[in-house]
């Protein structure tokens, strides 16, 4: 099983000193996160992608490239690439390249986006956020497997003979996940393709991700067999201390502060009706436990550790405690009474071994023929 | 005997309030109705004053939490409402906007609705046809045509009860008829697939 962390990248004033990063600072402490993830044996790093403030990353294959290149272990995804209003061809030819210059160590997730005014801003209508992610993802799914592309559909000029270049690293594309909240139509677009389905799992109850994540299981064992086959990712939200009364205290006014939440519920409420755990890392390893309660044995845990203003010197202990105490932990107890037949999430070299063995089957039943 | 449920919500704010009143005396003039039309009434009153805190948890954070998700599928799930509002600045309160913000979209659509009104006088009784019946057009409701407006002179004197009384029969009477003559209410999946893999692909 794999854990990591992924950022939003919003540039948010601390709360308790009114202190705001420049984007120059947040930009660079996205980069020192990432680092530090690999330093205390996290395994993934997945970063947002917005064309608005207050958030900074607009452009993750420049970022994820330089991370790359200071980077050994590291695997490097998005959460999420905008499937709705960037052009196909160019995500294509973008993390081509950066599976190029990471060795592989890549993936995405796609996602559509739900800020309206991004949508006109790059020629788009939200109206048609699910068409968009349906017809995009069809074209970049087939601009990575095909040398030569004729194509044309509904959002995009049509294409005669075009190549997208670089080609995939070793003829492999980068694993790809789809990420919704609450749209039947993404996880079933998931299932089709035999991708990933990731599930936010932050800032929603839990009945959507088990919602959501059924279907896809439902759909992926009617596509591909067996619903145990399917590769599910989840979110999830932590601050920890050693103490669980001083995360509690700590975290508070981040959280009464933040985007999305904050002026609204209080932070029991909102810790009660969603994943988010505010307590000692012994908490957050049983929360983190029960999630596959609820969705069964799954592939990849993520957390989100640096909104909503908490400075960067609080987001590197969150990940030393993590590193050190909390996924150790995870790794021993998620791999307890998992099934052998339950898969790992399909990394370069085992989609490189896969293409392989499909290859070599596919030569000896020429051979048989 | 075939039951139908009636949602009734309140947007009073006092304890007691007069829109809570006038909610009480349409849902009973309601339940009497459907009963004279042999269907049993279920009635649920939704008092908004009670989730005031889940309103606006609600509006921040785009999801109802557990508690206050059921109340608004106790609306969604009604085969009829009655929904009352003080009138507060020439329109409904701000609350109950508010609650009918949070209804999922499409709930409302092709449902029987009461509207009623409160006020200190009655020169607020036309918030009722200038706010209350355009909210429930927009929504595809299907509004009965008497609204009930209650202004303090309302609740005293023989003749003016009398008057309220009788508008509250005669509103009851069209609601109990629209519900009667409908299908239960039946609440769509939001989690459904409704559309094939082959059909999102050819763009249907």
């Amino acid at each position: 099983m794999q854990f990591g962390i992924f950022t939003v990248g919003d540039v948010t004033p601390d709360p308790t000193n009114g202190t705001t990063p420049s984007e120059g600072d947040r930009i660079k402490a996205m980069v020192t996160i990432a680092l530090k993830a690999e330093e205390v044996g996290l395994d993934v790093f997945a970063t947002g992608e917005h064309h608005n403030p207050p958030f900074v990353p607009s452009s993750p294959t420049t970022m994820l490239g330089y991370i790359a290149a200071r980077t050994e272990r590291l695997l490097l995804s998005t959460a999420t690439t905008l499937i709705t209003t960037n052009d196909p061809v160019k995500i294509a030819e973008d993390y081509a390249m950066l599976q190029h210059l990471a060795g592989g160590r890549v993936d995405l997730m796609m996602g559509r986006g739900n800020t309206g005014p991004v949508y006109p801003w790059f020629g788009q209508d939200i109206r048609n956020g699910i068409p968009l992610a349906i017809e995009n993802y069809s074209l970049l799914h087939k601009l990575w497997r095909d040398e030569v592309v004729d194509w044309k559909g509904r959002f995009r000029t049509p294409l005669q003979s075009f190549t997208s270049t670089p080609r995939p690293l070793d003829g492999v594309p980068p694993f790809v996940w789809h990420g919704s909240i609450r749209s039947p139509e993404i996880a079933e677009q998931a299932a089709y393709y035999g991708d990933g389905f990731f599930a936010n799992h932050i800032f929603w109850p839990k009945e959507h991700t088990q919602r959501m994540v059924g279907l896809y299981r439902e759909r992926f064992g009617h596509y591909h067999g067996s619903p145990d086959q399917a590769i599910v990712g989840l979110g999830g939200q932590v601050f920890m201390r050693r103490n669980s009364q001083d995360a509690v205290r700590e975290f508070r006014p981040y959280f009464d502060n933040a985007p999305v939440y904050g002026h609204g519920p209080s932070l029991e409420d909102f810790t009660r009706e969603t994943p988010l755990t505010v307590g000692s890392p012994q908490e957050v390893i049983d929360r983190t436990l029960g999630f596959r309660d609820y969705v069964g044995d799954y592939q990849r845990q993520l957390f989100l550790i640096d909104h909503a203003g908490l400075p960067l010197k609080v987001v590197l202990e969150q990940l030393d405690l993590l590193g050190e105490e909390v996924v150790p932990v995870l790794r021993k107890e998620f791999a307890k009474n998992r099934p052998a037949d339950v898969p790992d999430a399909p990394t370069h070299e085992s989609l490189v071994a896969a293409a392989a063995a499909a290859a070599a089957a596919a030569a000896s039943a020429e051979v048989v023929a | 005997m075939t039951q139908r449920t009636i949602a009734v919500v309140s947007g009073g704010l006092r304890q007691p309030s007069s829109s809570r009143l006038l909610a009480d005396r349409l849902a009973a003039a309601t339940g009497e109705e459907l009963t004279r039309l042999g269907v049993t009434p279920k009635i649920e009153v939704i008092e908004l004053r009670d989730h005031a805190h889940e309103i606006v948890d609600n509006l921040l954070t785009g999801f109802p939490g557990s508690a206050f998700a059921k109340v608004v599928e106790t609306v969604a799930a009604a085969d009829g409402l009655v929904a009352v509002s003080p009138v507060f600045t020439a329109s409904y309160s701000g609350l109950f906007k508010s609650f009918v913000d949070l209804l999922p979209d499409g709930s409302l659509a092709g449902k029987p609705i009461l509207i009623g009104a409160t006020g200190g006088t009655a020169r607020h009784s036309l918030a009722l046809d200038h706010a209350m019946r355009p909210l429930f057009a927009y929504t595809r409701s299907i509004v009965v045509p008497t609204g009930v407006f209650a202004a303090a002179e309302d609740w005293a004197g023989e003749e003016a009860v009398e008057r309220l009384d009788k508008r509250s029969r005669r509103a009851a009477a069209e609601l109990a008829a629209e519900v009667a003559r409908r299908e239960p209410t039946e609440i769509e999946d939001p989690f459904a697939l409704r559309t094939s893999f082959e059909d999102l692909l050819a763009g249907e």
